[in-house]
């Protein structure tokens, strides 16, 4: 066995010796030019650290800063003729930003009603109130969600329940027979804000459109006070 | 044999003279705590380290198989249940562990709460315990987000639509959660890393905190009637009973904690073998979207809250009672650190406990069964009673098919089937009259979608005459009085005007 008396006896701890040497008074001269080297070396320290966090807080906050627009580009729906008049219908498309490990997550859902003619609206999925996935209902012609129960009618607007305002709606334009729409980013109040009274959004976003004049005429004023325009 | 127990004591004593931890830990161990704090209420906050510990044991074993990317995590679950040996075990355990383990750390907390134990000297400790719950209460809902399947992708829709209410910075923090545009790879990622490495990482160091400061600063005295707390005589006065009724912790108090520990590891085995893991539910496709998500079980009360606060009211709601929440329980031992500790001196904090405790009862409960969700289905699936249509006429029975086509089932119930949202229509012709029915179905209202461009006038008149059929049993049908002057006067026209 290993002689136990080369270490310390496991009832006293190293720093305490038993007979107290007494410290060379040489040893404490150098002292304060000690103590200046390590401050010092406490601020070469504070440098790399400042120096360190700010490719580290980019890198964290990178998804954080980046504009919308950046994000968002036109995206093609397919044919027309997909989209028969007076119908609403589930379309999806893959979303313009993503990664192979992205897999099915990659794949959004929109509702897309054709009015008539070139007229649409393009629904996203994502409730107003907190990003459940709505549903159509043809016979009743309500969009429902089945989180807490949202309902809004054909052309968006909140008909009751919990959300706030309408349906998000993506922009669109029809070109080559095709129908596209402007989208990328996961619709949420903080990007969609400024779109809220979808009467003057639609007038000033999509100029001209008939949708807008549609919507402008049977929506209803927004009926909460809180309701940001 | 005594060879081989020398041997073993030599081998300890190698260890112990280069590593020198087992005199303190016995020390520990061994030291005195006032013999009233052996009590079976005090089990909690050791259990609740137990449970922590299997987490991160289950966890650590999850993680050898589990993919955190957001095309195959669902598919390794899948793996993980289906074709790994006892995988779905692992799961399972992981999963109740996690229940019980946010069940504890409440029950713990309501428990030091009503006995005052955060009260001077252990301030600090009772503070570290709220982060404590966060952190617990964040490591459930980061691991359901890891069990990526339907309804993780849509509480993480959920979670940031509710942050992109957050005045000015609300788009850049919907952009840190999500980690990038949608919700996809980088954002199961992020989960991932908060769920393994950070909120862990956090857990283990305060926790550690936590329990230096309960060894540092005793164990809180059993309280008394009477017995006031006093900054300048309690840690005297804790001495002293220290000296006076002193028992070593091990093993004549913490017999009780062990005893209490292997229960709820029982408990949480138990369940794992009967109920099996949790989910996954559907696949985390956003395309298809016949869903009805819900979060886990802790978080049912908030999805409940989130369907009953009027719209205007919610984002204020959402961001300033959290933070007063908060606020309060961290202040709650600095403003009362003195004082009474017998739960029967402190009426208010029975009254605050019962009602915070009833009131999340409640939402959990309504979390369970969504009475404001409509019922998707319900139009096509729950038929109309047979006797709802006896003796009814053609127009009348038509309106029952114009009730079932245009969905009215989903948010409204018949004979007991149907939608919870709107009221059951069985006896509505009794407090509505016909002319009342007309214009609620025509204009909505209350919480009602207006159905007049969804209703032609043919189809708008049978579903009226049918509804005014519905007064139940042997009830009249509410009738509006005007109705009858006036119908009495055309039918008799008056010979003197009045
Ligand atoms: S998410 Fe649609 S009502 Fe709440």
């Amino acid at each position: 066995m290993i002689p136990s008396e080369q270490l310390p006896q496991t009832d006293r701890t190293m720093t305490e010796p038993t007979a107290e040497p007494v410290k060379d008074p040489s040893i404490a001269a150098g002292h304060s030019r000690r103590t200046f080297l390590f401050k010092l070396a406490l601020v070469v320290n504070g440098a790399v650290g400042v120096v360190l966090a700010i490719p580290i807080v980019g890198y964290l906050l990178g998804p954080a800063l980046k504009k919308t627009s950046a994000d968002n580009s036109w995206i093609n729906l397919g044919p027309l003729s997909n989209f028969p008049e007076g119908e609403t219908r589930l379309v999806s498309y893959r979303n313009p930003i993503t990664t192979d490990w992205d897999g099915q997550t990659g794949d959004i859902p929109a509702w897309v009603r054709r009015v008539s003619g070139d007229t649409f609206q393009v629904f996203a999925i994502n409730c107003a109130h907190l990003g459940c996935p709505v549903r159509w209902f043809a016979q009743s012609k309500l969009f429902l969600c089945p989180c807490h129960g949202g309902a809004y009618y054909a052309d968006g607007s909140r008909a009751s329940g919990p959300p706030e305002r309408g349906l998000f709606e993506y922009q669109h334009k029809v070109s080559n027979g095709t129908l596209m729409i402007s989208a990328g980013r996961m619709p949420t109040l903080a990007n969609e804000a400024k779109n809220v009274t979808p009467l003057t959004q639609i007038e000033t976003h999509i100029q001209g459109s008939p949708a807008g004049k549609l919507s402008a005429i049977d929506q209803p004023q927004p009926r909460c006070s809180s309701c940001q325009t | 044999m005594p060879d081989l127990k020398q041997r073993g004591l030599d081998l300890y004593n190698w260890f112990e003279a280069r590593l020198g931890l087992g005199t303190p830990l016995i020390e520990v161990a061994e030291h005195e705590v006032p013999n009233n704090t052996a009590s079976w209420w005090y089990v909690f906050g050791s259990a609740a380290t137990v449970i922590f510990v299997l987490q991160v044991m289950t966890g650590v074993l999850l993680a050898l198989v589990y993919a955190p990317t957001a095309s195959n995590a669902w598919n390794s679950l899948q793996f993980l249940d289906h074709n790994v040996h006892l995988g779905w075990f692992l799961r399972a355990m992981h999963g109740w562990g996690s229940d019980f383990m946010v069940a504890i750390v409440l029950i713990h907390m309501v428990q030091v709460f009503l006995f005052g134990a955060y009260k001077f000297p252990r301030e600090l400790t009772w503070i570290i315990g709220v982060f404590l719950l966060l952190l617990t209460l964040g490591m459930a809902f980061t691991g359901q987000v890891l069990r990526f399947d339907q309804d993780a992708y849509w509480g993480l829709g959920i979670g940031a639509s509710i942050l992109s209410r957050v005045p000015l910075i609300g788009g850049p923090l919907v952009g840190l959660m999500l980690g990038g545009p949608i919700i996809a790879g980088n954002t199961l990622s992020r989960f991932f890393a908060l769920h393994v490495f950070v909120i862990p990482g956090i857990l283990i160091a305060m926790v550690g905190m936590h329990v230096w400061m309960v060894l540092r600063l005793g164990i809180n005295d059993y309280p008394m009637p009477g017995r006031l707390v006093n900054k300048k005589t309690y840690l005297a006065d804790y001495k002293e009973m220290e000296k006076k009724t002193g028992i070593p912790f091990v093993p004549d108090a913490a017999w009780k904690d062990a005893a209490f520990a292997a229960a709820i590891m029982l408990a949480v085995i138990a369940c794992a073998l009967w109920f099996g893991p949790f989910g996954p539910s559907g696949q985390p496709d956003p395309t298809i979207i016949e869903t009805a998500p819900k979060p886990d079980y802790f978080f049912l009360w908030l999805y409940a809250v989130l369907a009953y606060l009027p719209p205007a009211l919610e984002t204020p709601v959402l961001f300033i009672m959290p933070v007063i929440g908060i606020a309060a329980l961290i202040l709650l031992p600095l403003l009362s650190g003195e004082g009474e500790k017998h739960v029967s001196r402190r009426p208010a904090a029975v009254l605050i406990v019962s009602v915070i405790a009833v009131s999340l009862g409640v939402f959990t409960h309504l979390g369970t069964y969504t009475p404001w969700s409509p019922i998707m289905n319900a139009w096509s699936s729950d038929p109309i009673p047979v006797s709802y249509l006896h003796n009814r006429t053609p127009l009348e029975r038509e309106g029952a098919i114009v009730l079932q086509n245009k969905q009215c089932r989903n948010c409204h119930s018949i004979g007991g089937e149907g939608g919870l949202r709107g009221p059951a229509l069985d006896t509505v012709a009794t407090h509505m009259t016909e002319d009342q029915i007309i214009r609620q179905v025509l204009q909505g209202g209350g919480n009602m979608p207006a159905y007049g461009n969804a209703l032609n006038p043919s189809e708008t008149t049978a579903l009226v005459k049918f509804l005014t059929t519905l007064h139940g049993h042997d009830l009249q049908p509410a009738v509006d009085a005007s109705r009858r002057v006036v119908s009495a006067a055309t039918a008799t026209p008056p010979t003197n005007k009045q």
